[in-house]
């Protein structure tokens, strides 16, 4: 069954969700039952057979357990191992490690499309939280061998299995360390239901509409030319992107508070962003926070340390080109590859020249900040910039280019 | 009191703003005073000037948020 892809998933989410309620209500901790209920999701969720491929379901699951164990010994191991040495080879060993999964599954279809049943649907979110936590016990801050049983409910916590949010160990451990007062509860519950409605009303009616009464029908509008179409798409895929993705992460957000767990956000009104760097701060921020405290952060320090370069501003393009790559490269998906990567090059573009911008105003004082007019016209300039990298994702921009089409229009 | 000020002095470096001496109670990352880059510049600075070495991982934005907090986290660290 696809994750909150349909009512029954809701109804049996519901059924199940009861018991969770009734303990957390009565300010008892319902830990242990939300355990035994995430493994039965798990097999809800992985036995979901598309399009009555039997095989492909079973290759997946087997895919994930294997998957979990290698996480689970690297994790482990790395832990042991830190109390004793901690060498910078050995690191980059273990991540190259934990991160090998992710880039056989998405390397496969390039090699041979019959090995595209390599992986699992989520197979990269779990990859995220397992590097974090490699990363974390790099720093000393993960010092003890964690508990086999929480270090599972982390890694496949069901909520946000398939497309996150991306939580972070420590974060998460606390939370289901401390029983909520039956006051506490309510309150999480009450955002909770809060949540989940708001993912219906994203996902399920807006999200739904602009897709099927706008994206879906645009090529039956005979009247407009390809460009406006193109133009048309443009925008409507940005705000669908949004109201579905947005969506998904309420239903992950919602569950996860009445299971007694603060997940993080994954979106604060991306749309009103005044500037790119603005708006890495409000799209999918637990991906664009994973990718700045652990790609961006590290290696600009690295290279600061070791003064290879003195020029700051280059140093800081560095960080910035190596991780939307990083990221474009991330997003490759079933074969396809161009779209994303072209997506990573244009976001590390701008991002750039942002950054120039921003270097040469606070010299100039030429763009007030504070200005009213300035402000709401940053937003439009923003706005119209994310949604061409929209464009460019949803791989209209790269058949656009191969088809010809972009030259005559 | 010495150590505060030698952060907050460090601090309205890395920001190129003064704003930083005046009102140390400001929300650094709010402000747009102080960034990814700002905070690994500062991370540097922190480990060859007073020799404490600050894991990245470390650095939660909702804790290390004011020049006065940084401080007292330092102070912690030290």
């Amino acid at each position: 069954m696809t994750v909150f892809g349909s009512f029954s998933f809701f109804f049996i989410l519901a059924a199940f969700l009861i018991p969770t309620v009734i303990l957390g209500l009565q300010g008892k901790s319902n830990k242990t039952y939300n355990m035994i209920m995430n493994l039965l999701f798990l097999i809800i969720i992985f036995s979901n057979v598309s399009n009555g491929n039997v095989n492909k379901t079973i290759y997946a699951a087997i895919c994930l357990v294997i998957f979990t164990i290698w996480q689970m010994m690297i994790i482990k191991g790395y832990i042991a191992y830190r109390k004793r040495e901690n060498k910078t080879s050995t690191f980059y060993i273990v991540v190259i490690l934990s991160i090998l999964p992710l880039v056989i599954s998405k390397s496969m279809p390039f090699i041979d499309k019959h090995l595209s049943f390599i992986g699992f649907l989520g197979i990269s979110y779990l990859t995220f939280k397992g590097v974090q936590i490699v990363m974390e016990t790099r720093d000393g801050l993960i010092k003890e061998q964690l508990p086999l049983d929480r270090l599972i409910y982390f890694i496949l916590y069901f909520p946000a299995v398939s497309s996150g949010p991306i939580d972070r160990y420590r974060r998460f451990d606390k939370d289901i360390s401390t029983v909520p007062t039956s006051e506490q509860y309510q309150e999480m519950l009450y955002i909770g239901i809060n949540r989940i409605f708001q993912g219906f009303l994203y996902k399920f009616i807006i999200g739904y509409l602009i897709n099927n009464e706008l994206l879906l029908k645009l090529n039956d509008i005979s009247w407009i030319s390809t460009f406006q179409r193109e133009i048309i798409y443009m925008y409507g895929y940005s705000l669908y992107l949004f109201f579905d993705f947005a969506g998904y992460s309420a239903f992950a957000i919602g569950v996860s508070y009445i299971m007694g767990v603060r997940t993080p956000e994954n979106f604060n009104k991306p749309f009103i962003s005044r500037n790119i760097k603005d708006f890495w701060n409000r799209w999918h921020m637990t991906l664009s926070f994973w990718f700045r405290d652990y790609v961006y952060m590290r290696l600009v320090f690295w290279i600061t340390k070791k003064k290879w370069i003195k020029d700051r501003i280059a140093i800081s393009n560095i960080g910035y080109v190596v991780l939307f790559m990083l990221m474009g490269i991330w997003h490759v998906a079933g074969g396809a590859a161009l779209q994303y990567i072209v997506y990573g090059l244009y976001h590390a573009l701008i991002m750039v020249l942002y950054n120039y911008f921003e270097k040469w105003n606070k010299k100039h004082k030429k763009w007030p900040q504070k200005n009213k007019f300035v402000h709401v016209f940053s937003i439009f300039l923003t706005f119209n910039f994310i949604c061409f990298g929209f464009y460019i994702f949803s791989g209209h921009l790269t058949n656009y280019w191969q088809s010809g089409n972009f030259l005559h229009s | 009191m010495e150590f505060k000020n030698e952060v907050i002095e460090l601090l309205a470096e890395i920001c190129q703003e003064d704003e930083v001496k005046a009102n140390p109670d400001i929300d650094l990352f709010e402000a747009g005073l102080l960034d990814s880059f700002g905070t690994v510049e500062m991370l540097v600075e922190v480990e060859s000037r007073f020799g404490i070495s600050v894991p990245i991982s470390e650095f939660d934005r909702d804790v290390w948020n004011t020049p006065n907090h940084i401080a007292e986290q330092l102070a912690k660290l030290k």
